[in-house]
């Protein structure tokens, strides 16, 4: 048992190293070692697997922000919102394609494009906090704006001012912040979409030692057609200890001055069609050596990084967007009469319109629980941030289409200026991290954790016996809520509790059943990884309210009952997710009905279906 | 030219206004507030002056609670050298009136020597536009109201344009002078992050009200603030004729 519950540790981090991240992970995966020790993790979601409740990124809210920094951000908000309205226009941007560079000049004078810059290097010194709100703005008006903003300074020069030394911090960063120039993120190429480690891209050291010669291309660069520094992760030839070289990906800052770089047309999208969108090629490009970001063969930890730290940005737009949609049913449904009533007096509209309001609730919870989290300096926030993009980009996804509904056939026209959020909104659940890809990495870096601790456990005194006790009585979660929710909302965190332990105990099981096989358990890792985000989510939601009510906030006892609403639905869900999840038998035939009609589908090349006319 | 510019802390133009329960006044708790859109009109006419080489300095004045410092600081971001915060509580800015403010703009440029006192034409809270009118009295200095366009006038004069009924009103005013100013004057700028932070670095000067001896006993009452009345659902006439003898009816036209 020992062994093969280590060894499942082991797998899942090689295999999916191109999806975990962490620097403590990647050491932990060096080959031929003793199993890694259990270690213990501060995060909620980790902690989740192990079907304990650690509540000390969650409660109390950890929004913090000064007086200073709110009253910097009110100063920022009315101007950024009258440029997004007044400067920008969000409908010829989708009918053009783009967005003219006047525009972006206006907003980068604003100070848009170096948000988290430090003013020393002319950038605006924001906290994650501030950038958040700042994204939810942009998020409200237009998407396409926020992706070109996002890939700019979330990914393009994120590398730079994480990662970056001093030298190269003060070349670049002052013109990025103030865009002067733009940056883009070249990762993605034909071959390599969510496997990011598989890049052809190469990058050779010259003879004299003096500069990289890099090759290749990528594909679907935000900004690539205008960047001028990119961030390029390519193959690096690394010597190894004995001798042989291995190829690592390395990450560079690359110049389209150095020569070489060319960039395609702009893409023809479904949607976010203002953000330019193109191939970018590398002809012979000699990067000097100083240009190296990050380590030798350390460019996938730097991309994650990267990624893992500009993340919080999609679910603070969508954040936006959701308000947006929110805004217009509103709007729509206290004027609109059908059969002699206003829309806001049926039933069924009060319900759609409560549904977006808790998922834009649960958002917006996690999305200031995570920047506030990351300005206090919490490093393991992998998990959560991954909850974020997923909960946020499908919630919003729901909210604009039932927004559309609502609207009836107003909603299919343009002019009313839902169908473009909803085009907009649709790369949400596949950029940045594919949401199967990131429900499949929760699932696996939790399981992997609680793996660990169960092959501990095992070995210890109590073993087996322990282990068998602690299931049958359900364990315990070890939760606080009792003090740290508020007295109002302890339903609702009963039921919290409840799923916690419920999570735990089906976890081990897959553990225990699968063992190293778990890894291809995507039936069940897809329901886990749905329960973590209803739990996450509710944690989000229970400590916000609870901020709420403390604060005495003027809506206080609406959150309380939008609260409740969203915690009494997601416990549901994430009880029928883990009872799914854990249905041995059941899944069994499950499993095997899905892979026999897949294959044979596949096998055919097409339809096997016969037509009932038979023609 | 040293030039004294006044902006008011006021409930954002884009809020929607709720009354308290009591009449007493409007829910300010909470509620986003900006610079009083008119006053920003002024300020950015100072600020171009002052990059016309037209105006030496410009200086922010905000009479007010302890957030009004908020608005000091945008103005400070929008190209205000320096800013003075005279400071009253909370419950006693709610009470000011138009003669407070004059007087104590009256007392802040005889004290500090300004040359010329730029105020918005009307606050959109209490909509008084009194304070530019009153301050010149007291100063007795030469006013310039409701300014749609102001140019150097030459020999220590400005030449100031006002929209009035039917046409254009050109005055010339002898420095100093009060200047009131209008919709049109110009587009107000932007506070960008990068200025914001600049911003941090002016002085802002905070004085308590009891330091300059300014009396600020309310001289008026309000009775009741009430929500203006919900316009009335109207109604469909057949045709021309219904539609005539309807208003006829109803006294708007002569039967």
């Amino acid at each position: 048992m020992l062994s093969t519950l280590s060894k499942i540790a082991r797998i899942s981090q090689t295999r999916f190293l191109r999806l975990s991240h962490s620097a403590a992970a990647a050491k932990d995966a060096k080959p031929k070692k003793a199993p890694a020790a259990a270690v213990d993790s501060p995060s909620f979601v980790m902690n989740l697997f192990r079907g304990k409740a650690v509540t000390d990124q969650v409660f109390p809210y950890p929004l913090n922000m000064t007086e200073e920094q709110k009253e910097t951000l009110g100063m920022v908000m009315s101007p950024l919102e009258k440029m997004l309205i007044e400067v920008n226009d969000v409908v010829k941007n989708d009918e053009t394609s783009d967005i003219p560079r006047e525009v972006l000049d206006k907003f980068a004078e604003l100070g848009t494009f170096g948000v988290l810059v430090p003013p020393e290097l002319e950038g605006s010194g924001f906290n994650n906090s501030q950038m958040a709100r700042v994204a939810e703005i942009v998020g409200a008006y237009d998407l396409g704006f926020g992706v070109v903003m996002g890939a700019h300074q979330s990914i393009g020069y994120k590398g730079i001012l994480l990662e970056g030394t001093d030298a190269q911090k003060q070349k670049y960063l002052p013109d990025l912040a103030t865009g002067r120039k733009f940056a883009a993120f070249a990762l993605t190429e034909p071959t390599t979409g969510s496997d990011a480690s598989s890049v052809r891209t190469r990058a050779e050291l010259s003879a004299d030692g003096k500069h990289y010669v890099l090759n290749g291309g990528k594909i679907w660069i935000s900004n690539g057609g205008f960047a001028e520094v990119f961030t390029v992760f390519a193959q690096t030839p690394i010597k190894q200890a004995d001798g042989s070289t291995k190829d690592k990906m390395s990450a560079f800052i690359v110049e389209r001055s150095f020569g070489g770089v060319t960039s395609g047309p702009q893409e023809k999208k479904m949607g976010i069609k203002g953000s330019n969108t193109t191939e970018v090629h590398f002809d012979n490009v000699k990067i000097p050596v100083e240009n190296l970001l990050g380590k030798e063969g350390e460019g996938f930890k730097v991309a994650m990084n990267i990624l893992n730290n500009g993340r919080f940005g999609i679910p603070a737009a969508c954040t936006g967007a959701m308000k947006h949609c929110i805004q217009k049913t509103v709007d729509h449904i206290t004027t609109r009469v059908q059969f002699g009533k206003k829309l806001e007096e049926f039933g069924n509209v009060q319900e759609k319109l409560v549904e977006m309001i808790s998922k834009l609730y649960a958002t917006e919870s996690i999305v200031y629980m995570l920047s506030s989290n990351m300005d206090r300096g919490i490093k393991e926030y992998q998990l959560e941030a991954a909850i974020g993009k997923v909960l946020a980009s499908e919630s919003a996804w729901h909210v604009c289409d039932d927004a559309i509904q609502v609207h009836g056939g107003m909603g299919f026209m343009r002019e009313t200026g839902l169908e473009r959020v909803l085009r907009d909104l649709r790369i949400f659940r596949i950029f940045e991290g594919a949401n199967d890809v990131l429900r499949i990495f929760i699932a696996l870096t939790g399981a992997q954790h609680a793996g660990k601790h169960l092959a501990a456990q095992t070995s210890g005194v109590g073993g087996l016996i322990g282990l068998a006790v602690a299931r049958v009585t359900g364990g315990n979660t070890g939760s606080n809520f009792g003090q740290v929710v508020d007295a109002s909302l302890q339903d609702s965190a009963k039921a919290l509790d409840q799923q916690i332990g419920l999570f735990g105990q089906t976890v081990q099981g897959l553990l225990i059943k699968h063992k190293k096989g778990i890894i291809d358990r995507q039936y069940e890792m897809h329901r886990v990884a749905n329960a973590a985000i209803e739990i996450y989510s509710s944690a989000a939601v229970l400590s916000r309210a609870t901020y709420a009510i403390k604060n005495k906030s003027s809506s206080a006892d609406f959150e309380r009952k939008v609260a409740t609403y969203y915690v009494e639905k997601a416990m549901r869900s994430s009880n029928r997710y883990l009872k799914d999840a854990g249905n041995a038998s059941d899944n069994e035939t499950k499993v095997s009905t899905i892979a026999s009609l897949a294959k044979e589908v596949c096998g055919n090349g097409g339809l096997t279906l016969q037509h009932p006319v038979e023609l | 030219m040293k030039i004294l510019v006044g902006v008011k802390r006021v409930v954002d133009y884009a809020v929607k206004i709720r009354i308290m329960p009591d009449r007493s006044g409007v829910f300010t708790e909470g509620v986003q507030h900006s610079m009083n859109p008119f006053d920003e009109i002024a300020l950015e006419e100072a600020v171009k002056l002052k990059e016309k080489k037209l105006a030496t300095e410009v200086v922010a004045f905000s009479l007010g609670g302890p957030k009004s410092a908020e608005v000091l600081r945008t103005a400070l971001a929008k190209g205000a050298d320096k800013a003075i915060h005279v400071q009253v509580s909370d419950a006693e800015a709610g009470k000011l009136e138009s003669f407070h403010v004059a007087k104590t703009l009256q007392k802040i440029v005889e004290q500090e020597k300004f040359d010329a006192v730029f105020l918005g034409k009307q606050a959109i809270d209490d909509d008084s536009s009194q304070t530019a009118p009153i301050l010149a009295g007291l100063l007795d200095w030469p006013q310039a109201l409701y300014a749609s366009k102001v140019e150097d006038g030459g020999s220590g004069h400005m030449k100031v344009t006002r929209e009035i009924d039917g046409g254009l009103d050109t005055v010339k005013v002898k420095v100093p002078f009060v200047l009131s100013a209008d919709l049109r004057l110009n587009e107000p700028r932007y506070a960008t992050l990068p200025n914001i932070m600049k911003a941090k670095k002016k002085p802002l000067k905070n004085i308590p009200i009891t330091e300059l001896g300014i009396d600020i006993s309310p001289q008026t009452q309000t009775i009741e603030v009430t929500e203006p009345p919900v316009r009335q659902a109207g109604g469909f006439v057949e045709d021309v004729s219904a539609l005539v003898a309807k208003l006829k009816e109803k006294g708007f036209v002569k039967a």
